[in-house]
């Protein structure tokens, strides 16, 4: 311990807020070199943006994930909100045949809506939000295959909207690097949660629900209305990731999306985003979602066995808890 | 402290990734990547055992790989991107859904890497072949033995997993064509979908033989189907009425053996896993390849089920 504060340079390091994300980056950096080195087929242009393309979905549902953790909350959610998400989106634009802008907005809309839904559950009801979210993981289970009468929904009659997700705005100028629109758009939500959770009084309040919500209750914030603006935010970010996820498979497949929430949380707290509440990034969660794009990615390169490559993965991400854990402990300590 | 616990997380991590090509020495064996609909259901790793009987037979290397469940679109897109980038020298893929995975299809055939199509086919010509099971042929197997054991007259129902996939419309059309060609006496008298879905079958079986007293036989047409006929049929204690299963699995194998049931049609998935991969190296070799590989499929009853060309076809 003493050591540690003997040494300011690295000590300091390691109690910023910025530290997890250092760890978290020098988890990915290990990861890339490590199969780069192991199989010369992994660092390749069109396997790194398979594995990016891999990521866009689950970061972006992750960073709505990500948004509600903080408060204090869980969003259960955020995988089966997706495909209803899609599914609405279909409906709009397929059964309905309107304009492409008209369903993104149904979709985003959708998410926004249902998001809302699950704030009052949990801010104005006092559902705990586990349960709210559990709730209406399945409410939109069943409402996306009743909605698409359990069939798969096509985009074949809206051109371009395969292009949202896997066309190359970027490719069209610089042919070198033929990033996916779905990885932009990952970048550019990324970026404006960052935004909000940083530079406004939305996620500020995020933080300070996370972390001691009496407190903020007393000091005469009106802390239900923020925490519903949270889900609801987070319901429009999943319904992006509905567009997107529809966009990559040119349908909407209604009974998908069950066990991707647990995907988004564990991006989440690889990410080093605490499940209690108050502290977290959004680009330690960015992170997180490639570590395990690229873990699944390069273990698939290296014909390790999938039931090997599952217990890989949830080893990582306990490993990544406890490095997260020790790092708290030695920050607790050194203050 | 903590430049030593990451330097012993990096040089462990390393150690992993280090010892795992060791274990795939990439050589000149020929290396052929499996995306399945599936992993962990008994059928699939029926698939996967005869793949890699085939493997070790003609010294290649397969992998085998499939999403958690037959939902996960986009998680078999992945798998398959991985699989493409590994540059195999072949690819064998079970689409779940055909229209999803065409570009990714197009990259392997744009990149000389030969695909075969397994258990279901894709809309696309870029498969060299499709090994899969001729679902019309077994079904009009099954009516062939339903005539037999209802002596060639009365009343058969079928309980059908659903009307929009295609192994229900083959399974269905194959059964009800070959009776209506061929046994003017045996009237169908209702098909029912039940979701493949042991519940919902049984309640369906239910009503069928309460509708119809004189009802001889039933046909249910895939495993979860066939449990819920058996189930339907022993609570109402109807116990002299036909039935006639598909696949296999304990509870199937269970009822097969009491009597209960006739007997089923059981699919050859370790054959599916097999010519698979059997294609695909002729592929690679560049001989000529069958479009269509019939991968068989087998009748058994109380009789046979234990015999040893049956029984290595049968899951638990």
């Amino acid at each position: 311990m003493t050591a540690i504060s003997s040494r300011p340079g690295i000590g300091a390091m390691f109690r910023t807020q910025g530290a997890q994300k250092l760890l978290a980056f020098a988890g990915l950096v290990v990861l890339l070199v490590g199969f780069s080195l192991a199989s010369d087929r992994f660092f390749q242009t069109s396997n790194v943006i398979a594995i990016l393309q891999a990521a866009s979905v689950n970061g972006v549902l992750a960073i709505a994930a990500t948004l509600i953790i903080i408060t204090g909350g869980i969003d259960l959610s955020v995988g089966t909100l997706m495909t209803f998400c899609a599914v609405i989106c279909g409906v709009v634009l397929t059964y309905l045949g309107l304009p492409m802008p008209i369903g993104l907005a149904a979709a985003i809309l959708a998410g926004t809506a249902s998001g809302l839904a699950s704030g009052i559950f949990v801010a104005k009801l006092k559902v705990p939000p586990f349960i709210a979210t559990l709730g209406m993981m399945l409410i939109l289970k069943g409402l996306s295959l009743v909605i698409s009468g359990t069939r798969p929904i096509y985009f074949n009659d809206t051109p371009g909207f395969t292009q949202i997700a896997t066309g190359s705005i970027i490719g069209n100028f610089f042919p070198a690097v033929p990033l996916p629109n779905g990885v932009v758009i990952l970048f550019v939500v990324a970026g404006l949660a960052a935004f909000v959770l940083g530079r406004t009084v939305l996620g500020r309040y995020a933080f300070a629900l996370g972390s001691n919500e009496e407190a903020l209750r007393l000091s005469g914030v009106n802390v239900d209305r923020w925490k519903i603006a949270i889900y609801a935010l987070g319901g429009s970010i999943v319904g992006v990731a509905g567009i997107l996820i529809a966009s990559r498979l040119n349908s909407a497949q209604p009974a998908l999306g069950l066990g991707y929430e647990l995907d988004a949380i564990a991006a989440v707290v690889i990410g080093g985003t605490s499940l209690r509440g108050g502290q977290g990034t959004i680009l330690g969660t960015v992170i997180g979602a490639l570590i395990m794009a690229v873990l699944a990615n390069g273990l698939r390169i290296l014909s390790v066995a999938q039931e090997w490559q599952t217990v890989v993965t949830g080893s990582i991400i306990i490993l990544a808890v406890y490095a997260d854990m020790l790092r708290r402990q030695r920050a607790a300590a050194a203050a | 402290m903590f430049n030593r616990r990451a330097l012993l997380a990096a040089a462990s991590a390393i150690a992993i990734l280090g010892a795992a090509p060791m274990a795939s020495a990439q050589d000149d064996t020929l290396d052929i990547a499996l995306i399945s609909k599936g992993f962990q259901h008994q059928f699939w790793q029926a698939v996967n055992m005869g793949a890699e009987r085939a493997a070790e037979e003609l010294g290649v290397n397969v992998t085998f790989e499939g999403p958690d469940n037959e939902t996960q679109v986009d998680r078999q897109i992945d798998m398959l991107a991985a699989a493409l980038a590994r540059q195999p020298d072949a690819i064998g893929f079970a689409a779940l859904d055909s229209q999803a995975a065409i570009p990714l299809l197009q990259q392997a055939d744009d990149a000389g890497i030969p695909v075969v199509a397994f258990d279901s086919g894709v809309e696309s010509d870029i498969p060299v072949s499709t090994a899969s099971t001729d679902n019309m042929a077994a079904a009009a197997l099954a009516a062939d033995k339903m005539a037999e054991l209802i002596g060639g007259e009365g009343q058969v129902a079928l309980v059908v997993h659903d009307q929009t996939s295609r192994t229900g419309i083959e399974r269905r059309d194959g059964f009800v064509n070959q009776i209506e060609a061929e046994y003017p006496d045996i009237e169908i008298v209702t098909v029912q979908y039940g979701a493949g879905d042991h519940l919902q079958s049984t309640e369906i079986t239910k009503s069928i033989i309460q509708a119809n007293p004189d009802l001889k036989g039933i046909f249910g047409a895939n495993e979860g189907s066939a449990i819920g006929v058996v189930n339907g049929v022993r609570e109402l204690g109807a116990e002299d009425i036909v039935i006639i299963g598909y696949d296999s699995g304990a509870a199937q194998m269970e009822a097969i053996r009491d009597g209960l049931m006739a007997g089923a049609i059981t699919q050859n998935p370790i054959g599916i896993g097999y010519e698979t991969v059997a294609a695909a190296v002729a592929a690679i070799n560049g001989e000529e390849v069958e479009t269509n590989i019939d991968t068989g499929f087998f009748w058994y009853d109380a009789e046979n089920i234990d015999d040893p060309e049956i029984a290595a076809v049968l899951y638990e």
